[in-house]
């Protein structure tokens, strides 16, 4: 009899849904239907089926051409490549859970790494803001719970958080949102009409890369001065209207994305906007929030914040103190300028997804990857070692964009002979060890390790 | 040939997410990523026809793909492709000191290129560090 597992968690996006339905074969090997996702979680757990996903590590030989090995002798290779390394860079975890960080952060102190995350394209330069200025936040079950209005300030949620609307800021009628859309106005701010500004009450369709502007129009027209005709392309009187819906909110909700991060100032955008929430309280309740993307990319903040004291950037080469600069210490800037000497990508596609220049300065260096997929970083790479998907077939801990932390669960039985993130750098982690003659003091002190099963071979 | 200048952002789709579960090297992720959107205005000024190919090129690269018509409506001056291997060939790596590339908001050319071919994201991936091993 097939197997409705309920209450699991989608690994894609940061709404990190945990509401979804997986019918599993009774072997717990296939999965056959999936119900309350959106398209691209069913897409992911279907694809888990997809029979010709790696069970080995694949090297590639001096002709150009990959070949399979065995995991003891990938497990070698890693751990001699990052021994030689002068600074290995290790990447990504966007896609992981957080046991595979906490295990990798044990990896890049022993190697002396620069140790960075998705967040250094993505969210990087919101955590820059709120380094300068706070964050003023809540929980998605405040949005839900109380927020009248709703502004989506440089995102997407219809096409990167499909349910993000349905189950946190627009639809779900909550404790003090009985009439739930009906009782919230939406506000939107892009550049283009997207489907997210046509849910909207109202489309603030600003010229690309002119937030600073209308967020300093918006503080300027809240404090009760006077603002020019026209600001980034939108009229005084729109502007007007919009800061008054915001002020005459019982609570204002302002999510923001890669509309104010990855275009000009950045940082700077982030900083304007939260200084926006903070003169919102002056008059009502306002809280600001990040779109994160992956699931589980606000799980590398938080572990290596408990770790290291630092959320990305973090470079371990001194071996005793950790140091963050991004511009300095990030991942495209330390490529750009050739810093690096080998190139681990873990649970991301840095070949797909970083600036080609970017790669290509990276791959003059040996460029290892972590992934239980295929893709362009496992295709350019010198070594491909797959793993197991965390949420599908390998359970954990994930943090969702508001950072409440998650348990994920395994729904199918795992490839047989393929480890999780975690076993892999936990072995790894021996393994440097044993090269450098020391003790593997972390595994030891670790109570609830998978690997290795017997603690007497410590 | 005509040539127009254009404001060049990179975003998120549905389909590209939906494409890229199923898998980089999938056709889907092909048809979701390698398109370009931009106002049916500036298509006429560069003399663009729907669903052909263009050549896009920034400060750092250019790409071909395939000009259509915008599916979320772009503004004139603007252009949109969606994150990923084609965009990821013309998105400039600078990052003003904060790690994070101008993946929106730069300066391209557009100009028709109706008779050159679509590169697989394989082919411009492995090409450009010189890994390909395929034909054209």
């Amino acid at each position: 009899m097939p197997k409705l597992i309920k209450g699991v968690g989608c690994p894609y996006c940061g709404s990190s849904c945990d509401d979804i339905e997986v019918l599993v074969s009774d072997d717990e090997t296939r999965i056959l239907e999936v119900h309350n996702a959106c398209i691209i979680g069913t897409n992911l757990f279907h694809h888990a089926n997809d029979p010709t996903r790696p069970r080995l590590p694949r090297q590639r030989q001096p002709d150009g051409s990959v070949k399979e090995i065995p995991y003891e002798e990938a497990i070698d290779y890693f751990a001699k490549t990052l021994l030689a390394a002068k600074k290995p860079l290790i990447y990504g975890f966007g896609s992981t859970n957080c046991e595979g960080m906490s295990a990798v952060g044990r990896i890049a102190e022993k190697a002396g790494a620069v140790l960075d995350n998705c967040a250094t394209i993505c969210h990087g330069p919101s955590f820059l803001a709120m380094f300068d200025n706070g964050y003023p936040s809540c929980t998605l079950g405040e949005a839900k719970n109380r927020a009248d209005v709703v502004v989506f300030w440089g995102c997407n949620p219809m096409h990167a958080h499909p349910r993000h609307t349905s189950r946190y800021s627009i639809f779900p009628r909550g404790y003090f949102t009985q009439k739930g859309q009906m009782q919230r106005t939406v506000l939107c701010v892009d550049p283009r009409e997207t489907d997210t500004a046509k849910l909207a009450d109202h489309h603030l369709m600003l010229d690309q890369s002119h937030d600073y502007e209308l967020f300093d129009a918006f503080r300027t027209v809240l404090r009760g001065f006077d603002i020019p005709e026209v600001v980034a392309g939108i009229p005084r009187e729109k502007i007007k209207e919009a800061a008054e819906i915001m002020k005459k909110a019982k609570f204002c909700m302002i999510f923001f994305g890669m509309g104010c991060t990855h275009t000009d100032g950045r940082n700077h955008n982030i900083d304007a906007a939260i200084s926006l929430t903070r003169d919102l309280n002056e008059h009502t309740k306002c809280s600001i929030m990040a779109m994160r993307g992956h699931y589980n990319i606000a799980g590398p903040g938080q572990v290596w914040s408990w770790q290291f004291g630092f959320p990305y950037c973090i470079d371990l080469t001194k071996g005793s103190h950790a140091h963050m600069n991004p511009g300095e210490t990030s991942s495209i800037d330390l490529a750009m300028r050739d810093e690096v000497d080998c190139f681990v990508n873990v649970g991301t596609d840095a070949g797909a997804h970083f600036p080609i220049q970017a790669v290509q300065h990276l791959k003059k260096h040996p460029w290892i990857t972590v992934d239980p997929n295929f893709c362009m970083a496992s295709e350019i790479a010198d070594l491909h070692i797959p793993v197991r998907i965390a949420g599908v077939d390998e359970p954990g801990v994930v943090y969702r964009m508001d950072n409440v932390p998650i348990q994920f669960r395994a729904v199918i039985k795992g490839l047989p002979g393929v480890p999780s993130d975690e076993e892999l750098f936990d072995m790894v982690y021996e393994r440097m060890c044993e090269l450098t003659n020391t003790a593997p003091i972390w595994l030891a002190a670790k109570e609830d390790r998978k690997y290795p099963q017997n603690p007497a071979v410590i | 040939m005509p040539k127009i200048s254009l404001n060049m952002i990179t975003q998120r789709s549905i389909e590209e997410g939906a494409a890229m579960e199923k898998g980089k090297t999938n056709p889907d992720y092909f048809d979701a990523c390698s398109i370009c959107e931009m106002h049916p205005d500036d298509m006429k000024k560069a003399g663009i026809w729907k669903n052909t190919n263009v050549l896009v090129t920034s400060e750092c690269g250019s790409v071909i793909v395939k000009a259509i018509t915008a599916t979320q409506y772009v503004p004139p001056g603007l252009a949109h492709i969606r994150q990923g291997v084609w965009a990821n060939q013309v998105v400039p790596p600078r990052t003003q000191s904060t790690g994070t590339p101008q993946y929106s908001g730069f300066p391209v050319t557009i100009e028709p290129a109706p008779d050159e071919k679509l590169k697989t994201a394989l082919q411009l991936v492995q090409g450009s560090v010189g890994l390909w091993k395929g034909g054209q």
